[in-house]
């Protein structure tokens, strides 16, 4: 087991993870309550990770990062340093490969929330802002926290994007998901082995906290009482 | 004028909402009555901000409010289903719009008899217990006009016959104007001081309950309020006050409203009709019309019975009735009722 490519995976899920939901809350109420007709153009941009290859999608991000990018320039003449094969420069590519699995059980939520109650909270004098905070967000915990551990599951186990971004530094970009392709291009399948036997058992309890949080609304009424 | 409400309000999709109202300043209950999708609760919404106006202006209190957020109008809304936060519990409820101020909670609370419940979740409380906590929370925004949709329709019947009566008197005993959506005409003779009757968006007739509903304007008007049978006919003579007018194949009489129209709806109220097996001797009613029974159809503790009389009359009697006249299908009896109770609408309006 290759406990620095672990540990990197973990920070990089987390980060990636936080950084999603920050970006995700205010993105999918926009597409839950949106009345504007074009809705539909800015859902199918969040959806396309789900359905591009994963090549695809880290040659763009390859493009959009590289030192001839507007962006790249930009972010290497305030930092010092480029974006690509860098940390930093796999949690955007992370961020975009994982959108849809925070945006879209958010929006879902959301959208699932009773109109009635928003109104409620408007009619007793509560603005928009705080409304999403104390009567939207309350509502959806399931569905925020499905697209928390969604993303999360899905950086870990993330391979194309990595490896076209980040490349295969250790300690840098070597993930999990890497380690285990060089184990076996070494021919070392036992640790091969043991690493995705890791992978997929996280993997498994990640789905079944996922699952379970959605089958029952037991932590709702639970975490109410005493 | 406390308010005043020209709204106009089109959909995508169906009819719209066109509709002036005023409410006067003292601190009246206004019913909006009409039945299942004559737009009232679109007005209603449209007073609160919740929907935008299409054209027109909402002035309260001599300030417009037309393009004004509902979080700025000091309108309390009590919504059909009463829509209490289900992650809150009771005290949070009340207390979600007062900025921290629980002293009114407790005051609006002990008011409204929901002080034993503040601790619970509102999933526990009695469809009644959530009206008066749904108010509750209303009335601790300190509201300068209340609106209430539908505020009876989610409660059994049995329940609503007691939540009623508590509403009416806590309405009048609150004295703050209230304008109230209801389909239930019983609702609004037992809640209102002024009354407006809408249909397919339209206003149709406003005035005090009682009225309202002796004297419908509109057959439509006189339908919702629970006129069941309504029958065209033509007046043949005016004599003394009183009127003879053919309906159907029989001649009935009816209090002359003096116009020159002679073509009218012909409005009867069930339980004005009484039914004989014989032509009443000692009877003041000037109608006596014989005819044959239709159908009995049970109606909670009275029986409505559909007789044809030269036209379609129904009548609602008691169960004794029914078995003292050995009423049935194919029964012959008398209709008896006074002109008096015979109300004209003037067809054509």
């Amino acid at each position: 087991m290759n406990w620095q490519a672990f540990l990197l995976s973990m920070k990089l899920a987390s980060s990636t993870s936080i950084i999603l939901l920050i970006i995700a809350l205010p993105l999918s109420y926009w597409v839950a309550f949106s009345k504007w007709r074009g809705t539909f153009l800015v859902e199918a941009i969040v959806a396309l990770p789900l359905v591009l290859p994963p090549t695809v999608l880290g040659f763009y991000i390859l493009i959009l990062l590289g030192p001839r990018s507007p962006v790249g320039r930009w972010y290497e003449s305030i930092v010092g340093h480029g974006l690509v094969f860098t940390f930093e420069g796999l949690v955007v590519a992370s961020v975009l490969y994982s959108l849809p699995f925070a945006v879209q059980p958010i929006t879902a939520a959301f959208s699932s929330v009773d109109r009635k109650l928003i109104e409620a909270s408007w009619m007793l004098g509560v603005s928009n802002t705080a409304t999403f905070f104390r009567v939207v967000v309350p509502q959806s915990w399931a569905g925020i926290l499905t697209g928390l551990v969604l993303c999360f599951a899905h950086t870990l186990g993330e391979f194309g994007v990595v490896l076209m971004v980040g490349g295969n530094i250790p300690g840098v970009t070597r993930t999990l998901a890497i380690d285990i392709y060089d184990r076996v291009l070494e021919l070392d399948y036992s640790s091969a082995a043991t690493t995705s036997a890791v992978l997929l058992a996280m993997s498994f309890v990640i789905l079944c906290t996922v699952y379970g949080l959605n089958r029952k609304v037991w932590f709702f009424a639970a975490d109410r009482r005493h | 004028m406390l308010l005043t409400a020209d709204i106009e309000k089109k959909f995508q999709a169906g009819a719209g909402v066109k509709a002036s109202l005023r409410v006067p300043d003292n601190a009246s209950i206004t019913i909006l009555f009409g039945p299942s999708g004559s737009g009232k609760t679109t007005v209603l919404r449209c007073i609160s901000g919740l929907e935008k106006l299409t054209a027109g202006k909402v002035i309260f209190k001599e300030k417009d409010w037309t393009n004004l957020p509902p979080q700025r109008r000091p309108v309390g809304f009590l919504f059909q289903d009463y829509a209490l936060f289900p992650h809150l519990r009771v005290r949070e409820n009340i207390a979600y719009g007062t900025r921290g101020r629980t002293e009114i909670v407790d005051r609006v609370a002990a008011m409204l008899k929901v002080g034993d419940v503040l601790d619970r979740n509102p999933f526990e409380l009695s469809g009644g217990q959530q009206q008066r906590v749904a108010l509750a929370r209303v009335l601790a925004r300190e509201p300068e006009l209340l609106l209430l949709d539908e505020p009876l329709s989610a409660l059994d019947a049995a329940t609503s016959d007691h939540v009623r009566a508590e509403l009416a008197q806590l309405l009048r005993s609150l004295r703050i104007p209230a304008i109230v959506v209801t389909h239930d005409w019983v609702d609004a003779l037992t809640l209102g001081d002024w009354m407006i009757v809408m249909a397919a968006g339209r206003i149709l007739q406003t005035g005090p309950p009682q009225e309202v509903f002796m004297r419908p304007q509109h057959r439509e008007v006189a339908a919702a309020v629970g006129v069941e049978t309504v029958a065209a006919g033509r007046v043949l003579s005016r004599a003394g006050g009183v009127a003879m007018l053919q309906v159907g194949s029989a001649q009935l009489a009816a209090a002359d409203p003096g116009s020159d129209n002679t073509d009218f709806y012909v409005c009867i109220r069930s339980e004005d009709v009484t039914l004989e097996k014989g032509r009443a001797q000692q009877s003041s009613a000037r109608n006596h019309l014989r005819g044959t029974v239709v159908a009995v159809v049970p109606a909670g503790v009275l029986t409505r019975v559909i007789v044809d009389v030269g036209f379609e009359l129904v009548a609602l009697v008691t169960r004794q009735a029914v078995e003292d006249l050995q009423l049935a299908a194919g029964a012959e009896v008398f209709a008896v009722f006074k002109a008096s109770a015979v109300h004209l609408i003037v067809k054509g309006i």
